[in-house]
């Protein structure tokens, strides 16, 4: 018979590390199941300067850092484990994952989003030759090429400044005339020299034999189409998708109860419509997906869930 | 796991005979850190079906280009120097990687 956990949480971004860190100094005997990179969506962040405390080029990697070494210090143990299925109709809930089945008295559910792709044609096949979703994996690449940048909130802007440090230019095509991310980022945009905006235009479609060669790009106002082709003497070019985020909550269908988009709903609490079930972070429906809500989200879910296993077991 | 460079690259990839399984990867790609150690499990595991190298592509970027790497982590299959198979992003996970050898090498 495998061991009961107090409290198990899926996903090992903020949410789920911040979780684990308020459980584990609770003295709940905690796990941490993470299916590949412990740090989520952050560790792919390359600057984290809206984090409270977080200092001058602190990276997503170096504070995910000292988080894990945090949540460690407490008592809390990290898995790799990909969670493939869930049983939470009984008292003791079930977790299977690719190389174990784990049982837990509470859950949080903090397994995060992904960034959306296009669904273009041509997006699937070119991805990892030319077409990316992450900046710090593949900039270098580019050093010298040119880069496309897709989207106009906060992440896509702040993306193409860091891609403007390699590529010898870099235009943000955006589907509406300004940009969604907020004031003093787009003013750091519009004075940076090697940046280019393309409005009210979208990608219709990618082409290339194994490497990114051309770019179709269509005007959503007035329909014209303009391609793009790749300079000859660099073969390819780069383009960056950053058009939102879809969340983790497949495998948790028919579990617990969802908005129309996917995200897990909850209370100001963390709690989800099943007891003993919570969740925090970016599967929830919220305003603004950050670490620093993803934190919060994480510390009152694990308090919540300290609570409700001192009522209930 | 072998380390190669763009030096000997062409010698220990394209020029091998059998199975060469490439790790491409760089300094700052976190995902590729989470992916080597379950990689190097793999490459003891298998270490009779093919030859495991990895490829920093900061040092070696035309290179990797050429290979039409422009993303990572990307792990190719090699057989005889050509391109058998290849995973990149997301699919670059372990139980994937298995199975491309698994499929591959008979």
């Amino acid at each position: 018979m495998s061991k009961i956990y107090d409290l198990i949480i899926i996903g090992g971004g903020p949410a789920g590390l911040s979780a684990g860190l308020y459980a584990g100094r609770s003295k709940l005997s905690t796990l941490i199941l993470e299916k590949s990179k412990t740090g989520g969506q952050i560790v792919i962040t390359h600057e984290v300067a809206n984090y409270p405390g977080s200092v001058r080029d602190a990276t997503g990697p170096s504070l995910v850092a000292r988080m894990v070494e945090q949540v460690k210090e407490f008592g809390a143990e990290i898995k790799s484990d990909n969670v493939i299925d869930v049983d939470f109709s009984g008292d003791i809930k079930i977790i299977k994952g690719d190389k174990e089945e784990y049982k837990a008295k509470s859950v949080i559910i903090a397994t995060g989003a992904t960034p959306r792709n296009m669904g273009v044609p041509g997006e699937k096949a070119l991805t990892g030759k030319g077409v990316s979703y992450c900046a710090t994996c593949d900039a270098d690449f580019f050093e010298d090429f040119e880069v496309f940048v897709i989207g106009g909130g906060d992440t896509a802007v702040e993306e193409a400044m860091y891609l403007t440090k390699f590529a010898r230019k870099v235009t943000i095509v955006h589907r509406r005339d300004e940009l969604r991310a907020a004031k003093s980022i787009r003013e750091k945009a519009f004075a940076n020299p090697k940046m280019n905006f393309m409005w009210d235009s979208v990608v219709e479609e990618l082409k290339g034999d194994g490497i990114l060669e051309t770019a179709v790009f269509k005007n959503v106002k007035t329909g014209e189409l303009t391609e793009y082709h790749a300079d000859e003497e660099d073969g390819t070019f780069g383009l960056f998708v950053f058009v939102g985020f879809i969340p983790h909550s497949d495998i948790f269908k028919g579990h617990v109860e969802m908005d129309d988009w996917g995200y897990i709903k909850t209370d100001d609490e963390m709690r989800t419509n099943i007891e003993g079930v919570f969740a925090a972070g970016d599967i929830r429906p919220k305003a603004l997906r950050q670490v620093v809500t993803a934190t919060a989200d994480g510390a009152i879910a694990a308090t919540l869930a300290e609570k409700y296993m001192e009522e209930k077991f | 796991m072998l380390v190669v460079d763009k030096g000997t690259f062409e010698e220990e990839v394209l020029n091998a005979e059998g199975y060469v399984l490439v790790d491409y990867y760089s300094d700052g790609c976190v995902p590729c850190q989470a992916l080597l150690p379950e990689l190097e499990v793999i490459a003891e595991k298998n270490a009779d079906k093919a030859k495991f190298v990895k490829l920093n592509t900061s040092k070696a970027r035309r290179m990797a280009i050429k290979q039409k790497v422009l993303g990572l982590p990307t792990i190719t299959l090699y057989k005889g120097g050509e391109k058998v198979a290849e995973l990149t992003k997301d699919d670059a996970t372990a139980k994937n990687i298995e199975a491309m050898l698994a499929e591959n090498i008979k």
